[in-house]
């Protein structure tokens, strides 16, 4: 298997986008923003897409995209959610205008595009390049190292705002910084598994990382290590059995180690609701906050 | 600016346009098909807004894309596959989503859950045609290739999920706005809940055979969300969403027909400029009336 | 009433004993937008003293902790916090704000939080095998014991309850020793044996530590009996003095220039009648049991 150059650069390429996915994952999944990957893939659709349109780069179209995408969400602010309205709406229809520069595309030029549009919607990572691999490692390494220098204080951030800002952490740039580097991944992922699916890769390695372990720390390299599992584990599955799309068996190691994930600590919750119901609560109405803000 | 290019076969006389739309039977289909999904998006899209489970919606409209891929794999109707899909779907989003403690466990497990069933689609389409073509209009909408029995199911499915919602309104407005209330009253909060996440199931399947299993949005969350910006009367309300959804649905249709754009593009679009639309012109009547001088406290 | 013995304590703010208040403010005045919500504010708070800080909504009693961390300028006046202008000495005060319970699905445990308190603000992360790491441990699960939650501190933070998550916080604004705690409604969301508890606690820590504590609190009823020191503010106007001298009929009615009337119930409880924002009974709001 690894004697075919496209392996080899596909599993190093995965490997590192991977280990950056994880990383970054395990904070989306921390603060609650996981829709914000979803907007993000839109975003990165349309970018690659509107790029191809235009004749440039595919790539440049994505990062521009992506990035950009990342800090309007952050700058929209704390009142973006899952559920909200107008970011729904805005990324819904940011979907929509990809869908027309996909019909642009593929009717302006010849047979050839009509490729583009699927590569862009689910990754071509088995037709990477060298220089494509090389352009992984870098940004890869660059992304994960500035999330491991802001990780502390991210954690602080996201655990207790106030605090944190009263101790001099600089809690808003953080935010948008953050948002940029979800951005870059999403690019990256993009190309990766596509940009329909970089969402799972987001999202399931750092849910299994957050239900195994209570350490944020040892939760993020988890998350990275899960991450890169499930793309070997995605890879091989995809180059022994051919009929296998390789961005859909990634995907399912990542969201089939999630669910083991969830099935082993289930078994902990009878324990976890024992102790809710022994000590003395308020019965918060907290709870019920959580989903009740404008 | 209109290109002769983008618009193919226009006349730009409305009579003979509009009498062209009627001339061909799949056409004729994709109106009514159109106009039943208007009606229920309008109605579930409404209540889905109130009780802020968009993000829920939108995923349960990706779920219907590898229940279409299945069903033609499977060589079983189209429709069929939506269906379950979109209905088993909502069963596991009501298991995740159901007890509402956790935002960041339950978004990471629908975030998972999205990107699995657009993997699945996509390997789905891959094993069934070897060749991509069915994969635009699954994911992005056609108003081509719409049975008249398509068309029949549809007005069925429709017109009991609309009965449903129309009977269960009163409850499920009070169950939406204030659980706890509506629980201490008696109301059953959490199977309503349960039964509209059904009913949603429905109606994102029945309109992802419009708009494509990615573009669910634009009919179920736009409209309504522009609705609701309008008034506040619930009535009322339901009304002008189904109008919205209805005008964007046809004007949308009408427009892929004569260009060579899809119509999930168009219908993305209306609805969206509609809602920013109003959106815009609130924020400038707000600061208007703001502007105005008012007496101050002592 | 005495201190604590300070000699027990191997803290720098032993030799603060006899030495300028922990908090001064003279004729401080605030303003939020265009909205002065005190002024005339004077008060002088020395170490190791639990003071409560009461008032009606609005009043500006979390904004006084705002100012007292310097995340808001004052409009008028001085002010010296631990011998400093307000918001440079921050790494010594520990501050636990308003807030609502974690989500429940925050899958951090107890411990991590506290440590944020201690290391949060420094970039990169921890690396194992420094010898500071295990300073820093061992002064976690010390402060942790202190406030009584080591039973469940590796527990993840979003299964605890309302109490149990306070008693964390509590001990994560504790972890660097500060000379100055700030409490912003701490007890409110808290049942009545959690809310005694944790004033129990925090007096416990006051004179333990020698921590000046501000406490906000819109019902003084929990911890009347561990106060030091009142700062009631009203009316865009100050009065600090004893418990007994500013809760009471002649002092509030002056401060808020209407007549008022401080009733005991026959369990003890102080109602406070007669204030121009509609008055509820304290104490019944928690009655869950």
């Amino acid at each position: 298997m690894l004697a075919h150059e496209f392996m080899r650069n596909a599993l190093v390429a995965g490997t590192f986008v991977a280990l950056a996915c994880g990383l970054v994952g395990y904070f989306v999944v921390l603060r609650a923003q996981v829709f914000a990957g979803d907007a993000l893939s839109h975003v990165a659709f349309t970018g690659a897409l509107a790029a191809a349109v235009l004749g440039l780069d595919i790539r440049a179209g994505l990062f521009a995209t992506t990035i950009l995408g990342g800090v309007a969400l952050g700058v929209l602010g704390d009142r973006a959610r899952a559920d909200d309205v107008v970011i729904g709406s805005l990324f819904a229809w940011t979907l929509g205008l990809g869908v027309l520069f996909l019909s642009i595309f593929t009717t302006k030029s010849s047979a050839a595009n009509g490729t583009a549009g699927v590569r862009v919607l689910f990754g071509s990572i088995f037709g990477l390049s060298a220089s494509d691999v090389r352009t992984s490692i870098v940004l890869a390494v660059v992304v994960s190292t500035l999330l491991l220098a802001i990780a502390r204080p991210l954690l602080f951030a996201s655990l207790d705002t106030a605090v944190a800002a009263a101790q001099g952490v600089p809690v808003r740039m953080l935010g948008l910084g953050f948002l940029a580097l979800v951005g870059v991944v999403a690019a990256q992922a993009s190309q990766a598994v596509g940009a329909l699916l970089l969402l799972g890769l987001l999202a399931a390695p750092a849910g299994a990382a957050h239900r195994l372990t209570t350490n944020p720390y040892r939760g993020l390299a988890l998350a990275a290590v899960l991450a890169v599992a499930s793309v070997w584990i995605g890879l091989t599955l995809s180059y022994a059995f051919p009929t296998l799309p390789p961005s859909t068996m990634v995907i399912a190691a990542a969201v089939g180690i999630y669910a083991l994930a969830v099935a082993a600590t289930a078994a902990r919750y009878p324990q976890a609701t024992w102790h809710r119901l022994t000590s003395h609560r308020h019965v918060p109405a907290a709870a019920g906050h959580a989903h009740d803000d404008p | 600016m209109v290109d002769a290019a983008i618009f193919q076969g226009l006349s730009w006389n409305p009579v003979t346009d509009v009498h062209e739309l009627f001339s061909f039977q799949f056409m004729v289909n994709a109106l009514e098909a159109g106009t039943i999904v208007a009606v229920m998006a309008g109605v579930t899209g409404w209540f889905m807004v109130l009780r802020r489970q968009t993000f829920a919606g939108h995923t349960l409209s990706v779920i219907a894309f590898p229940g279409a891929a299945a069903a033609s794999l499977a060589g079983l109707p189209v429709a069929l596959g939506y269906f379950s899909f979109c209905g088993l779907g909502a069963l596991l989003l009501a298991g995740i989503a159901g007890s509402r403690r956790s935002l960041a466990a339950e978004s990471a497990a629908i975030g998972s859950l999205q990107a699995l069933a657009l993997a699945l689609g996509f390997l789905f389409v891959n094993l069934y045609h070897g060749v991509l073509n069915g994969l635009d209009s699954l994911l992005f909408g056609t108003f081509l290739g719409i049975t008249s029995r398509q068309v029949t199911v549809l007005l069925v499915v429709a017109a009991a999920a609309v009965t449903l919602v129309v009977l269960a309104a009163r409850p499920l407005f009070f169950a939406s706005v204030d659980a706890d209330v509506a629980r201490a009253r008696g109301v059953p909060v959490g199977a309503l809940g349960f039964a509209f996440l059904l009913v949603l199931g429905l109606s994102v399947a029945a309109t992802s055979q419009i708009t494509g299993a990615l573009l669910v949005f634009a009919l179920l969350v736009t409209p309504a969300a522009t609705a609701q910006q309008l008034t506040s009367r619930p009535a009322l309300g339901i009304v002008v969403s189904f109008a919205i959804a209805l005008a964007a649905t046809w004007l949308g249709l009408a427009l892929a027909y004569f260009s060579i754009y899809p119509v999930g593009f168009y219908v993305t679009s209306l609805s969206f400029a509609l809602y920013v639309l109003v959106r815009v012109s609130r924020v400038l009547a707000g600061r208007r009336r703001r502007s105005a001088p008012a007496p101050q406290p002592a | 009433m005495n201190r604590a013995a300070t000699a027990a304590t191997p803290e720098e703010s032993a030799a603060a004993v006899g030495a300028a208040p922990a908090v001064v403010f003279e004729r401080a005045a605030a303003r939020l937008g265009v909205r002065r919500i005190w002024s005339d504010l004077s008060l002088a708070i020395p170490h190791g003293e639990f003071v409560a800080i009461l008032g009606p909504n609005g009043a500006g009693k979390s904004t006084l902790l705002r100012a007292i961390l310097g995340l808001l300028p004052l409009d008028a006046g001085r002010a010296s916090v631990l011998g400093k202008p307000p918001g440079q000495a921050n790494d010594r005060i520990g501050y636990l704000p308003q807030r609502r319970n974690f989500d429940a699905g925050t899958r951090i445990r107890g411990v991590e939080v506290v440590r944020l308190g201690l290391d949060g603000a420094r970039w990169g992360i921890p690396i194992p095998g420094l010898p500071s790491r295990a300073r820093e441990a061992a002064r976690v699960a010390e402060v942790i014991d202190l406030v009584g939650a080591t039973g469940y501190a590796r527990k993840p933070i979003g299964e605890l309850s309302g109490g149990e998550q306070q008693r964390l916080l509590i001990a994560q604004a504790l972890v660097r020793r500060p000379g100055l705690l700030l409490l912003d409604e701490p007890l409110d969301s808290l049942d009545l044996p959690n809310q005694a508890a944790v004033a129990a606690l925090v007096r416990r820590i006051c004179r333990e530590e020698n921590v000046a504590v501000l406490l906000v609190a819109h019902d003084i009823n929990p911890i009347f009996s561990y106060l030091d020191r009142v700062v009631y503010i009203a009316e865009g106007a100050a009065v600090e003095g004893r418990p007994e001298e500013v809760i009471s009929s002649e002092t509030l009615s002056r401060l808020y220039g209407v007549p008022i009337e401080v009733l005991r119930a026959s369990d003890g409880r102080l109602v406070v009648v007669g204030q121009p924002e509609a008055p509820f009974v304290h104490g019944d709001r928690h009655a869950h049991g």
